[in-house]
């Protein structure tokens, strides 16, 4: 067999393992949203206690590595209950809840960034709090949050990589871990693939990451309106 | 014309009896009590941080004052129990900077609220918000987003907005201030033909030929409270306290006689 025809047996099965990888993507982002847009409503127009509260979860989940965060729900928590939960429940738990730290400062921010005098002539017109909120405040608060909101997709692309430690879950890194070990052992050829064999692996996040953030580039270019391109623009 | 004499005007609409409000430890409003009749126009003045804004923000809820009443006709807006937001969609907030929605175009900015609020079908409310464009000068512009427009033409919009929710008044708060000159006069020409028109209006404003030609009194505001209340003429020839008289020959002198004729 030549060099090639090993690598390529071994990249066939990243393909295999691309949707588990999409998955624990696609999940931890629907959790981190949800999550993460509730918080930043509850920080931007909750209660006071309630927001000390959200404020605590933001500290905590910031504060800890995503691998370790995997760790204490796996290896800690699941075992605990006593009842089976699946690895990617628990891998899209974990990293979405990380996230959801990081979302909801976006869309505070986001919504924050709002002008007030927006909200008072909402309400002026008569409409309720959960009306401007819909009409007036979401619709510009998520304009502005797209490219932070890039920035966070780009960084939970790789922290899927974390669940590799998760046992039966085979995403692209943990099926690249288990390619690495017979390739180092068929000398001197195998050793020799394991630097490109890398570089494929990392090609796979590169996509990932690219693809995502042309889709957003182009909601942005979708959602445009005049007077939200960069502020203070100079022409020459 | 209206000016000075009230025999056009109809029944007490707004009633505003002693309202008191303080943030931290002013008191910014001490007690301020007036009444508008309907058809009236009435153009509050007074030096910058006298409580204008204040009082007109606390009329319509925006801001709660602490002691005082409001009624809109038989109903006391000031009542916990009040829907609020029954109230605002008949009394018409123009803003100095106009907070039209950035995100909407004038059609949209004028629509929304008849969409949202009066619950109109999309069709009606866009026919209506056509219309108060086509009111305000700005037909060409129902597509232009706000960043599209200029001072003038955003304020018209705003005051379009207003209207197209048939209020039973409209507040205006310094409507031209943040205009440049020659942009004051397209707005004012709007308030003028509304208040000829029989809206019923209080308007916060420095722009004293606006008063002159429109306004049946005149408000002066110093230190949280009214210190006169009279007809242009009354105010203008004699005052009765000196402060007032004062206060006058300042603004015209500052702001001129722009009156959008
Ligand atoms: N939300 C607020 N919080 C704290 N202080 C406020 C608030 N709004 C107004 N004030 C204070 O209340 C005072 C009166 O303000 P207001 O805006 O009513 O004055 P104004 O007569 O409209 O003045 P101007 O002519 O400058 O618009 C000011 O000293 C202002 O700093
Ligand atoms: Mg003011």
């Amino acid at each position: 067999m030549t060099a090639t025809q090993i690598l390529w047996q071994n990249v066939v099965p990243l393909f295999g393992a691309l949707p588990v990888t999409l998955e624990v993507l696609g999940l931890l982002l629907v959790v981190g949203l949800t999550l993460g847009v509730v918080l930043a409503f509850v920080q931007a127009y909750g209660r006071r206690p309630l927001r000390i509260l959200c404020i605590g979860y933001e500290q905590l989940f910031r504060g800890i590595p995503p691998l370790v965060v995997i760790l204490f729900f796996w290896n800690g928590v699941t075992p605990a209950l006593g009842v089976p939960v699946p690895g990617i429940i628990v891998a899209a738990l974990a990293l979405g809840m990380r996230s959801a730290a990081y979302q909801s400062q976006i869309f505070r921010g986001a919504i924050q960034a709002v002008p007030a005098g927006q909200m008072m002539a909402a309400r002026s017109l008569g409409m309720s709090r959960i009306q401007a909120i819909r009409s007036i405040i979401l619709p510009q608060a998520f304009r502005l949050a797209i490219p932070p909101w890039a920035n966070e997709y780009s960084s939970v692309v790789k922290d899927t990589a974390f669940v590799c430690v998760i046992g039966g879950l085979i995403d692209l890194t943990r099926q690249a871990l288990m390619k690495l070990a017979p390739l180092s052992m068929r000398r001197p050829v195998g050793t020799q693939l394991i630097l490109p064999y890398l570089v494929i692996l990392g090609l796979f996040y590169l996509a990932l990451t690219y693809s995502g953030n042309g889709l957003l580039a182009l909601l942005e270019r979708r959602l445009r309106v005049p007077g939200f391109e960069m502020k203070g623009k100079v022409e020459r | 014309m209206p000016n000075g004499k009230e025999t056009h005007l109809g029944d007490v609409i707004l009633r505003v009896e002693d309202l008191h409000k303080r943030y931290g430890k002013d008191e910014i409003l001490k007690g301020v009590s007036l009444e508008l009749r309907r058809g009236e126009t009435k153009v509050v003045i007074g030096p910058s941080g006298t409580g204008k804004s204040t009082l007109l923000r606390c009329i319509n809820q925006l801001s709660v004052p602490d002691k005082g009443r409001v009624w809109l006709e038989d109903v006391e807006i000031t009542h916990a129990r009040t829907n609020i937001n029954h109230i605002r969609a008949q009394i018409g907030f123009v803003f100095q900077d106009f907070n039209l929605f950035n995100h909407l175009t004038a059609l949209r900015n004028v629509s929304l609220g008849l969409l949202k609020v009066k619950k109109m079908t999309s069709g009606a409310a866009e026919a209506r918000a056509r219309e108060e464009l086509a009111r305000v000068g700005l037909a060409a512009k129902v597509n232009s987003f706000p960043a599209e427009l200029s001072g003038g033409q955003k304020q018209r919009v705003s005051i379009a907005r207003a209207l197209a929710m048939d209020p039973k008044l409209i507040l205006f708060d310094e409507p031209t201030s943040a205009l440049d000159p020659e942009l004051i006069g397209e707005v004012l020409e709007v308030m003028i033909q509304l208040a000829r028109g029989g809206m019923t209006m209080i308007v916060v404003s420095h722009e004293m030929g606006f008063a002159r030609a429109v306004a049946d009194r005149i408000i002066f505001m110093e230190g949280g409270g009214i210190l006169e209340e009279g007809t242009p003429t009354e105010l203008f020839t004699c005052p009765r306290c000196e402060r007032t008289g004062q206060f006058l020959r300042k603004i015209t002198e500052l702001y001129g006689e722009t009156d959008g004729q």
